[in-house]
């Protein structure tokens, strides 16, 4: 017993250490973000001090130039859009798919299994015109993308869900005169509930992480968070390193935020996401 | 069916015509002409591409295996009773949120910092970009697959560890002979997402070194961006190392996927 608990004590130390490494890039990065601009490549582990610190500088200027809040705005409209459509249609198609047996139900399903392989340069170009050509390149229409390119996952996801629920509770339903669309809201969305958070989280994750899709479909016109980053870079080599610290903090704090709120179904949803897959 | 069309416009069609268009020359959609395989042929003796093919696939070599490795190992010393578990999982699992442009600007910060002492910088060359996108994967995925490393262990049935320890198994012996079999399943998954995380790689690539010096630190999914968006007239060409690229990855993943497949025990 003595020996455990001598042993617990020197992996706690070992887990506590290599906790820190963890999270010391955030907070170099928070340090920074009160720093000069001129001081921070200089001395980026250095504390700000009198000479160094300016406040609350870098984080308005920061703001000015990137147009953080209707980045902001942007990146929230996009992600909960297209996280609203894909939870809705993709568990709608993944029912559909599983419970009407035929050749082309059958198809899809491959065909959605096999997008999730799929590199997403391989289908850069020409859907980027495709959009284009549609007049999908605006907010509205980037949802509808990230529904069509986000479907494989979700709709796999969701289809392994269906297939354990068993078929008779539908069939009770038809009998006391449902009809699909109603035995889909009263009953079967209900009962895909905790799925349907696995599969909310993991498109979260993915939908307000994204640079490329974004960049490309809508371009500069409409900046989310990542987007808005990036171009602070601007030409060649000149960046404003304490607005960069600062808008680096600001996209941290949001999703820190959203990962305290959720942790459990988070970790929970990975951890589902990852045994299905 | 809106998932249906919008699945058709946003994967099916491109797919399609992805593969279509590597097989012509063209700069719009629309004037394609039909070149047979020569936009292989160019892509294959592109120095750049190849390049960015070897840095790619030594780069996922280092980090699938080291990820997997700490990873596992977080996963085990998380699994034992003891206080805080669930603040250090919260701690590990934390910059997976945080998206690749965003990581890619923090670690620039950091690497930069760090190698200013030798008066160098990032981009002074390709080897500290690699060892710096090997840092950043690391920091970045090893909670996201620690969790799942995690679920694995708890998996295991506590009654054939007892079993064998009763029977006078080491500990060493224990997690070969019992553990390793059981989360074979985790390490599977584990290893398919690292694998493909890795080679598909771009925003952090993108953010930290934007391939300097003079490409030799862009990988793969760079490297196709760069050919569509830099040079006019070699669309082709870029959709053929797309079309390459998307071989080799779906490949890599599916041969991993059958080969820890046939290691799984049922328990």
């Amino acid at each position: 017993m003595q020996k455990t608990k001598a042993s617990n004590i020197i992996i706690f130390i070992i887990l506590l250490v290599l906790a820190m490494a963890f999270l010391t890039p955030i907070f170099v990065v928070l340090m920074n973000s009160f720093k000069g601009k001129f001081y921070i490549s200089d001395t980026p582990f250095l504390f700000p001090n009198s000479t160094t610190f300016t406040g609350l500088q870098n984080y308005t200027s920061g703001i000015a130039k990137t147009g953080f809040f209707n980045a902001f705005g942007m990146s929230l409209f996009i992600t909960v859009g297209a996280v609203a459509v894909i939870v809705l249609f993709t568990s709608m198609t993944a029912w559909y798919i599983t419970r009407v047996k035929s050749k082309f139900t059958n198809l899809m399903y491959y065909i959605f299994v096999f997008s999730m392989i799929v590199p997403f340069q391989m289908v850069m170009f020409t859907m980027t015109k495709t959009a284009n050509v549609l007049h999908l390149d605006n907010p509205i229409g980037i949802i509808f993308i990230y529904l069509g390119f986000g479907s494989g996952l979700s709709v796999f996801l969701f289809s392994g869900f269906v297939k354990s629920i068993p078929i008779e509770i539908e069939e009770a339903n038809m009998i006391d005169g449902c009809n699909p669309v109603q035995s889909y809201f009263k009953v079967v969305l209900p009962i895909l509930k905790p799925i349907a958070i696995t599969v909310a989280i993991l498109n979260v994750m993915w939908v307000w992480n994204d640079y490329l899709l974004p960049d490309l479909i809508i371009g500069t016109e409409y900046k989310t968070i990542p987007i808005a980053i990036q171009y602070l870079k601007g030409g060649y080599g000149s960046i404003d390193m304490g607005a960069m610290m600062a808008m680096l903090v600001l996209a941290i704090i949001p999703i820190v935020i959203f990962y305290l709120a959720c942790q459990k179904y988070i970790i929970e949803g990975v951890v589902a996401g990852a045994v299905k897959g | 069916m809106p998932t249906i069309l919008a699945f058709l416009i946003a994967f099916v069609i491109p797919f399609v015509m992805g593969i279509y268009l590597s097989l012509t020359e063209f700069t719009t959609v629309t004037d394609a002409k039909w070149v047979g395989f020569s936009n292989y042929a160019k892509a294959f003796s592109n120095q750049e591409f190849l390049n960015a093919l070897w840095f790619t696939v030594r780069f996922s070599v280092i980090s699938v295996i080291s990820i997997n490795v700490f990873a596992f190992i977080f996963a085990m010393l998380l699994t034992r009773k003891l206080r805080g578990t669930n603040v250090f999982r919260t701690i590990f699992f934390m910059p997976n949120l945080i998206g690749g442009i965003v990581l890619g600007y923090i670690w620039q910060l950091i690497i930069n910092g760090i190698l200013n002492n030798y008066e160098v910088t990032l981009t002074s060359s390709a080897t500290y970009g690699f060892w710096g996108l090997v840092v950043l994967m690391n920091w970045q995925l090893i909670g996201y697959m620690m969790i799942i490393y995690i679920a694995g262990i708890q998996n295991v049935p506590k009654d054939i560890v007892e079993a064998a320890k009763i029977d006078g198994a080491s500990r060493s012996k224990i997690l070969r002979n019992v553990t390793l079999p059981l989360v074979m399943p985790s390490i599977t998954i584990c290893l398919f997402l690292t694998v493909s995380n890795s080679f598909k790689l771009f925003d952090q690539n993108l953010a930290l070194t934007a391939g300097a010096p003079s490409k030799q630190s862009a990988m793969l999914a760079l490297d196709i961006f760069n050919t569509f968006y830099g040079k006019s007239g070699y669309e082709g060409v870029g959709q053929a190392k797309a079309v390459v690229f998307f071989v080799l990855v779906a490949s890599i993943a599916l041969i991993q996927l059958v080969l820890t497949r046939r290691k799984e025990v049922e328990n």
